[in-house]
């Protein structure tokens, strides 16, 4: 069913804009062109957290990190090897990036630990930058119950992660 | 704050090597880990300009508008306090989010609660809103499908039931978590 949905989409798309007479291709290359700048401008601190993450897993931190959560981690049903992406993901989204794709590459993309980390990624959101970008705009001195509910939705998405790739593969 | 991690995160690295004997593994993991950063963003341009590309496509021919509007009937069941104008930004917001383009849903996201921290103060319902945004509600999950094919996955976008599955419990607990806290809170205050 996803194999055919993504195709489908690009094409009612162009399909759906063609009718009203726009510019397909060009539109296509103006939207594409800052994607690839996005992409670009992702490169400097990409660099500096797959450093940092493959260093941490070189050094041996990342699996002493996972053995001694485990019993916290496998009673939720949060692979091992997962857990530091648990920590790390909250506060750093391309470090979460970073450190996801290490462990997809150590596992393999479709293994159950890479799927995990793959649907964590997706699932959730950098919840502290987030947080400080809204609090800071607004200048909000008390948060109150922000920062708890959000922890919250986080770690539903952490554990649920585990969940559905056991239900849907 | 990044700074603090960053730093934080190499210099655990160096001790616990040092620690465990593994000073010769680390410093191959120096010029490893800089190698596949480029790697990994190289496959990535790729994809995110395609997806940008049928992004910019679906804004123009009026289809990201036509989803915001399908959204305000929920959004005032969540918001109800919220005036016209944040409603609709909030509409965009998560629009914006559901296709992927964070980019283009943070300029949204800040003129709705700043529309609403000036009409009701920092109220549950603009609280709320904050926690819908610290969730992810992608549907189309371009740069995790992007890493999962450079690392050689049979279906990229074969996780996608599991992480809408994922999204929509987080994006639930968050609403359930922010209802209860509120309450709570409110109660509190009473005694």
């Amino acid at each position: 069913m996803t194999a055919i949905l993504i195709p489908i989409i690009i094409v009612l798309t162009a399909i759906a804009a063609l009718i009203q007479g726009i510019d397909v291709f060009g539109t296509f290359l103006i939207g594409a062109q800052k994607g690839i700048q996005t992409a670009l401008h992702l490169l400097p601190t990409l660099l500096a957290l797959l450093v940092a993450v493959s260093m941490l897993r070189a050094s041996g931190a990342i699996d002493l990190a996972g053995n001694t959560l485990q019993p916290f981690f496998s009673a939720l049903g949060i692979p091992q090897e997962c857990a530091a992406l648990v920590l790390l993901k909250p506060l750093s989204g391309s470090g979460g990036l970073a450190l996801g794709s290490e462990i997809m590459q150590a596992c393999g993309a479709d293994s159950y630990v890479g799927r995990v980390a793959a649907v964590m990624l997706g699932a959730s959101e950098t919840s502290f930058y987030t947080i400080g970008i809204y609090t800071g705009q607004l200048s909000l001195k008390h948060t109150r119950w922000l920062i708890p509910a959000a922890m919250c939705a986080d770690l539903a998405a952490f554990v649920a992660a585990g969940f559905f790739v056991r239900l849907l593969g | 704050m990044i700074s603090y991690v960053w730093t934080g995160l190499i210099l655990i690295a160096c001790v616990t090597a040092v620690c465990l004997g593994r000073t010769e593994e680390l410093s191959v993991a120096v010029t490893d880990g800089a190698a596949n950063a480029v790697t990994l963003c190289l496959t990535m341009i790729g994809l995110l300009g395609l997806w940008s590309g049928v992004m910019e496509l679906m804004e123009q021919a009026g289809i990201t508008q036509k989803i915001a509007r399908l959204l305000l009937p929920v959004l005032s069941k969540l918001f109800p306090s919220a005036n016209h104008r944040a409603k609709n930004d909030i509409a965009s917001n998560i629009t914006a989010n559901l296709l992927g383009l964070s980019n283009a849903a943070t300029p949204f996201g800040l003129k709705a609660a700043e529309e609403m921290y000036q009409t009701m103060g920092d109220s549950d319902e603009l609280l709320r809103f904050l926690v819908l945004n610290t969730t992810s509600i992608q549907l189309i999950p371009t740069t995790v499908a992007a890493v999962r094919a450079m690392l050689g996955a049979q279906n990229p976008f074969d996780i996608m039931p599991a992480i809408w599955g994922a999204s929509a419990l987080s994006v639930a607990t968050g609403l359930l978590a922010a209802a209860i806290l509120a309450k709570i809170s409110r109660w509190g205050k009473q005694k």
